[in-house]
C-alpha cells in the first residue's frame, strides 16, 4: 500500500490503479503514510498493554459466540440435557442455558473457557502494564490524562468481571451475587433505594440477570471500546515515551516504524496472547459450573471467593473487625460498608490522583518523555512496592481459608497473620525498597567513577594488592571516571563492555551469522581495533537514517553512557 | 532390680542378720572383714532375686484365683469376636477411652452408644488409633486389618449399642436429588465438590474424595469430629444414598474442561493465570524484546 502511494509516476500494475483510484477519492495517502512511519520505541515492557488490548479482542470475539447460545432469563426450568448429576433438577434458563454452552453446543465449553481465562488475564494485564506506567513515570505531564483513562479502564474491567462471574447463575456467582447485594444494602442512607434501583426489589427477584446481562455485554464494552480507541489516540498524538540511552532525547522517538518492523510484532504478539488464551481454555478447566450447581439462596459452599481482581476486597472483609455502628434511631452501618466501599473507594481515588499528588510534592510539572528508572525515584519506588505489598496481603487474605486448608495453618492465625501482616508489611517494604534503590544508584555512580571491577587482583610492588578496574570512559588525573550519570543501565561487568568473545545473539534459535560472528572474534583476537568499526556500524543505525535492513540492527538497546562500549542485552 | 534398690536392702535385710555381721568383723582382719562384707552383699542380692520371684508367685497365684471370678459374669454372652475386639481394645483404645468405654476426661470420649458405625468410620480411615492430641485426627492408613476391624465394631457395638452400619447398594439413590442434598448440608464445609476446606482452629472438614461409599455414610451416622450427626430423621437411608451416589459419581467423573487444578474454583484459577498465563506472555515479550 505505501509502495504505491509514493509511487511517482502514474502505477501500472492493477493494484497499483486500485489504490489509486481509492486515493482519488478519499485522500487516504498521506495521513497512511504518516501513520505507516511514525516510529515507536522498543522495549519489552511496552508490550505489556498490548497484551490487555488483545485480551480484548478475544473477549469480544470469544463473548459474542456465546451470546448466540446464553439466555439471560431467571424464569425457572426443570434441565434436561446431557448432564446427567442435575438432571430434572430446577434451575433457572441462564444456568440451563450455560451447561447447554458447556455440554450441548459444539465448541461450547472451549469458547466459554477461553472467554473466563481471557478476562483473567485482561485484568491482570492491566494490573502489570499500569505498574510499568508507575514505576517508569510514565504517567507525567503531559499524560496524566492517559494515566486516568488508564484507571477508569481497570474499574471498568473489575465491574465488567463482576458482572460476567455473575451472569451463569449457578452457586458461586449466586453467592457473589448474595454478597454485593449485601453491600449496596450496606451504604449509609441509599443502601436500600440503590438496592432497589439494582434489584428491582428484594433480593433476588427475576431482574438481575438480564440487567447485568445488558451491562456486560453492551454499556461497559461500548464504554471500554470507546475508553480504548481514546487511551490509543492519545498515546499515538503524544508519542510513546521511551527509556533514555544514546540518542534518546525528550525531542524525539527513537525505535521502529509502525510497518512494517512493529505491525510484525504486534501481530505476532496478537498471535502469541491468543495461543497462550487457547491452550488454557483447552487444557486447564475454569469455573465449572456444572459441578456448582444451580443457584439457591438457602446453600452456599466454602471457598466460595470471587475471580482473582475482586479477591482483595474478599480479603479486607476478612480481615476488618466486626465494627457495627448503632446510631439513634435504629439505624446501624454494617461493617460491610468499611472494607468493601470505603476501602476501594479510597484506593482508586489515590490511584487516580498519584499524578497530581506526585506533582504537588515535587514541584515537578515540566512535560516528561524520557522514562525514569525506579532506582532514580525511590520515594515513588518505595510507595509502590508498599501499594503492591499492602494489596498482596489483601488479596491472600482473599483465599485465607483455601491456605489455611492446604497448608495446615488455622484459619484464625491467618486471619491474625493478615491483620498484622496489613499493619506492618507495607512500611517495611517501603524501607527495604528505599535502601534498595539507593545502594543500586549508589552502584552505578561507583562503576562510573572508578571503572567495571574486572576480576584481576594487582600487587603492587610495596605488597599492597589492589583490584584493576576498566574505566567506562575518559579519566582525570586521579583516574576518576568523567561521565555523568544518564538515567540509563550502566554496564556493571566486562562482557557488557565487549569483555568476552561475543555471543551469537538470539533467544531460541540465533539471529546472527555465526560466520561472522566468528570472523569478528577472529579479529578480536587480533586486537580489539578491527572489530570496533564494524560494531559502530551494527547498533548506530536510526530509523531517521532511512530504515536500515533489521539485520542486528538494534537501535533501540540503549545503556551505553559513553562511545565505545557494547549495547546493552536487553534484559538488563 | 533389686540390687540397685538401698531402700529395699535395708528394709529385707534388718533385723537378726545385722547382729550377726556386727559380730563378725570383731573375729579378724581388715582383709577378712572386707572379704565378709563382700560375701554378705552377695547373699543379699540373692535374699532380694528370691523375695521377688515368691512376690510374682504369690501375686500370679492371688489373680489366678481372683480375677477369673470377677469375668464370669460375662463370660457366657460375650461372643468370640466381641471377646477378641475387647482385647485389641484394651490394647490400643482403652488409655484414652478408659476401662470400660467411659472415656478419659481431656484424652478420649467416651465410646457408650457410638456404636459400630463410628467405630468403622473412625478405625478404617485410620484417624483412630490417634498419634497425638491435636486440633483433629487426621486421616492416615488404617492400623487395624478389615477383621480386626470387625471385632472392635463388635465389641462395642455389645457395649452400649449405637448406630449400626448399612448394607446393601450404598449408591442406589437418585443422582440429582443426592447432588441437592450435598449442597444443601455438605458444601457449607466440604466444599461445592467434596474437596473440604477450613474451620476454625486448625480444624477442618476434609475431602472426602478418597472416602469409600461405607465411610461415608458412617461418617453422616456417627458424626466424628465437628461435622453433625445426620441422623434417619435428617436424612433418611435413601437420602444418604443419594449423596453417596452424588459424591462418588462426581469423584469419578472427569474433568471434560482440561485439568481440574484441584477443582476449588477462583483460588486454584488466579494462580494458573499468574503463574502460567502471565509468566508465559512475560516469557513471549522477553523473547520479543530479544529479536531485532
Amino acid at each position: 500500500m505505501a509502495r504505491t502511494a509514493t509511487a511517482p509516476g502514474a502505477p501500472t500494475t492493477r493494484l497499483g490503479k486500485t489504490a489509486l483510484e481509492v486515493d482519488d477519492r478519499l485522500i487516504v495517502a498521506g495521513p497512511l503514510r504518516r501513520t505507516l512511519n511514525k516510529v515507536f520505541p522498543d522495549h519489552w515492557s511496552f508490550l505489556l498493554g498490548e497484551i490487555a488490548l488483545y485480551s480484548f479482542i478475544i473477549l469480544l470475539l470469544t463473548g459474542t459466540y456465546l451470546t448466540f447460545f446464553f439466555q439471560a432469563s431467571m424464569t425457572e426450568v426443570v434441565y434436561d440435557g446431557s448432564y446427567a448429576p442435575l438432571r430434572g433438577l430446577d434451575m433457572s434458563i441462564a444456568y440451563a442455558s450455560t451447561l447447554d454452552i458447556s455440554f450441548d453446543v459444539r465448541g461450547g465449553l472451549l469458547i466459554r473457557q477461553m472467554h473466563h481465562w481471557a478476562a483473567l488475564l485482561f485484568v491482570a494485564s492491566i494490573v502489570v502494564h499500569m505498574l510499568r506506567i508507575f514505576f517508569t513515570g510514565a504517567f507525567r505531564r503531559p499524560r496524566e490524562t492517559n494515566w486516568l483513562i488508564g484507571v477508569a479502564l481497570l474499574v471498568l474491567a473489575l465491574v465488567e468481571g463482576m458482572t460476567g462471574y455473575t451472569m451463569p447463575d449457578d452457586l458461586l456467582s449466586g453467592t457473589g451475587l448474595r454478597i454485593i447485594s449485601a453491600i449496596i444494602l450496606s451504604i449509609p442512607v441509599i443502601g436500600t433505594w440503590a438496592h432497589w434501583a439494582v434489584f428491582g426489589g428484594d433480593y433476588v427477584g427475576e431482574l438481575i440477570v438480564g440487567r447485568f446481562y445488558i451491562v456486560h455485554v453492551l454499556l461497559i464494552p461500548a464504554i471500554l471500546l470507546g475508553l480504548i480507541a481514546l487511551h490509543l489516540l492519545i498515546l499515538v498524538k503524544q508519542k510513546h515515551t521511551q527509556f533514555p540511552g544514546p540518542g534518546r532525547t525528550e525531542h524525539n522517538v527513537v525505535g521502529n516504524r509502525l510497518f512494517p518492523t512493529f505491525a510484525g510484532k504486534a501481530t505476532g504478539l496478537l498471535l502469541v496472547v491468543f495461543g497462550v488464551v487457547a491452550a488454557l481454555g483447552g487444557l486447564v478447566q475454569i469455573n465449572p459450573v456444572w459441578l456448582w450447581g444451580p443457584y439457591n439462596p438457602a446453600q452456599v459452599s466454602a471457598a466460595s471467593q470471587p475471580d482473582w481482581y475482586v479477591m482483595f476486597l474478599d480479603g479486607s472483609t476478612r480481615l476488618f473487625p466486626a465494627w457495627d455502628i448503632y446510631l439513634p434511631g435504629n439505624y446501624n452501618i454494617p461493617a460491610l460498608f468499611w472494607p468493601t466501599l470505603v476501602l476501594p473507594g479510597i484506593l482508586f481515588t489515590l490511584l487516580m490522583a498519584y499524578p497530581v499528588i506526585e506533582r504537588k510534592l515535587t514541584g515537578d510539572t515540566a512535560s516528561h518523555h524520557l522514562l525514569q528508572r525506579p532506582r532514580d525515584v525511590p520515594v515513588r519506588t518505595s510507595l509502590g512496592v508498599m501499594a503492591i505489598s499492602f494489596y498482596l496481603v489483601l488479596l491472600l487474605s482473599g483465599g485465607n481459608d483455601v491456605i489455611a486448608d492446604k497448608f495446615d495453618i488455622s484459619l484464625n492465625a491467618m486471619t491474625w497473620i493478615g491483620r498484622i501482616g496489613l499493619l506492618i508489611v507495607p512500611p517495611i517494604a517501603y524501607v527495604l525498597t528505599y535502601r534498595i534503590c539507593l545502594g543500586l544508584q549508589q552502584h552505578d555512580r561507583e562503576v562510573l567513577e572508578h571503572g567495571i571491577e574486572t576480576g584481576v587482583i594487582r600487587r603492587l610492588p610495596h605488597g599492597e594488592f589492589i583490584e584493576v578496574h576498566q574505566p567506562l570512559g575518559p579519566v582525570d588525573e586521579h583516574g576518576h571516571g568523567q561521565l555523568a550519570y544518564g538515567g540509563a543501565p550502566v554496564p556493571k561487568k566486562m562482557n557488557q563492555v565487549g569483555g568476552a568473545r561475543r555471543a551469537i545473539r538470539g533467544f531460541f534459535s540465533p539471529i546472527e551469522e555465526p560466520t561472522a560472528v566468528e570472523l569478528e572474534q577472529r579479529g578480536e583476537d587480533r586486537g580489539l581495533a578491527p572489530a570496533e568499526p564494524q560494531r559502530e556500524l551494527t547498533t548506530s543505525g536510526r530509523p531517521a537514517e532511512g530504515g536500515r535492513p533489521a539485520e542486528g540492527g538494534r537501535p533501540s538497546e540503549g545503556g551505553r553512557p559513553s562511545e565505545g562500549g557494547r549495547p546493552q542485552e536487553p534484559r538488563d | 532390680m533389686s540390687t540397685t534398690n538401698p531402700q529395699s536392702d535395708t528394709q529385707l535385710d534388718e533385723g537378726p542378720r545385722r547382729s550377726r555381721w556386727s559380730r563378725r568383723p570383731a573375729e579378724g582382719t581388715p582383709a577378712a572383714a572386707a572379704r565378709a562384707r563382700r560375701r554378705s552383699r552377695q547373699r543379699r542380692r540373692l535374699a532380694n532375686v528370691a523375695a521377688l520371684m515368691a512376690g510374682l508367685v504369690l501375686t500370679g497365684a492371688l489373680y489366678s484365683t481372683l480375677a477369673p471370678g470377677a469375668q464370669a459374669a460375662d463370660e457366657g454372652s460375650e461372643s468370640s469376636a466381641e471377646a477378641a475386639g475387647r482385647e485389641l481394645y484394651e490394647r490400643s483404645c482403652i488409655s484414652c477411652h478408659g476401662e470400660n468405654l467411659e472415656g478419659v476426661p481431656n484424652r478420649g470420649p467416651s465410646l457408650i452408644g457410638v456404636g459400630e458405625a463410628a467405630v468403622y468410620f473412625q478405625v478404617h480411615t485410620g484417624r483412630m488409633p490417634l498419634v497425638r492430641q491435636e486440633a483433629q485426627a487426621p486421616d492416615k492408613p488404617a492400623i487395624f486389618s478389615d477383621e480386626e476391624i470387625d471385632q472392635l465394631m463388635a465389641y462395642v457395638q455389645a457395649n452400649g449399642g449405637g448406630p449400626v452400619l448399612p448394607s446393601g447398594d450404598l449408591r442406589d439413590g437418585d443422582l440429582a436429588l443426592g447432588g441437592e442434598l450435598f449442597r444443601l448440608n455438605c458444601a457449607s464445609c466440604h466444599n461445592f465438590v467434596g474437596e473440604g476446606g477450613a474451620l476454625s482452629s486448625g480444624k477442618y472438614a476434609p475431602s472426602i474424595e478418597d472416602a469409600n461409599d461405607l465411610e461415608i455414610y458412617s461418617a453422616m451416622l456417627s458424626g466424628p469430629e465437628n461435622m453433625p450427626v445426620f441422623g434417619d430423621n435428617q436424612l433418611t437411608a435413601e437420602e444418604k444414598r443419594s449423596i453417596i451416589n452424588y459424591i462418588q459419581t462426581i469423584t469419578d467423573m472427569p474433568d471434560p474442561g482440561g485439568a481440574g487444578i484441584g477443582r476449588i474454583g477462583p483460588v486454584g484459577e488466579g494462580l494458573v493465570i499468574w503463574l502460567v498465563g502471565v509468566s508465559a506472555l512475560l516469557f513471549g515479550i522477553f523473547w520479543m524484546g530479544s529479536k531485532a
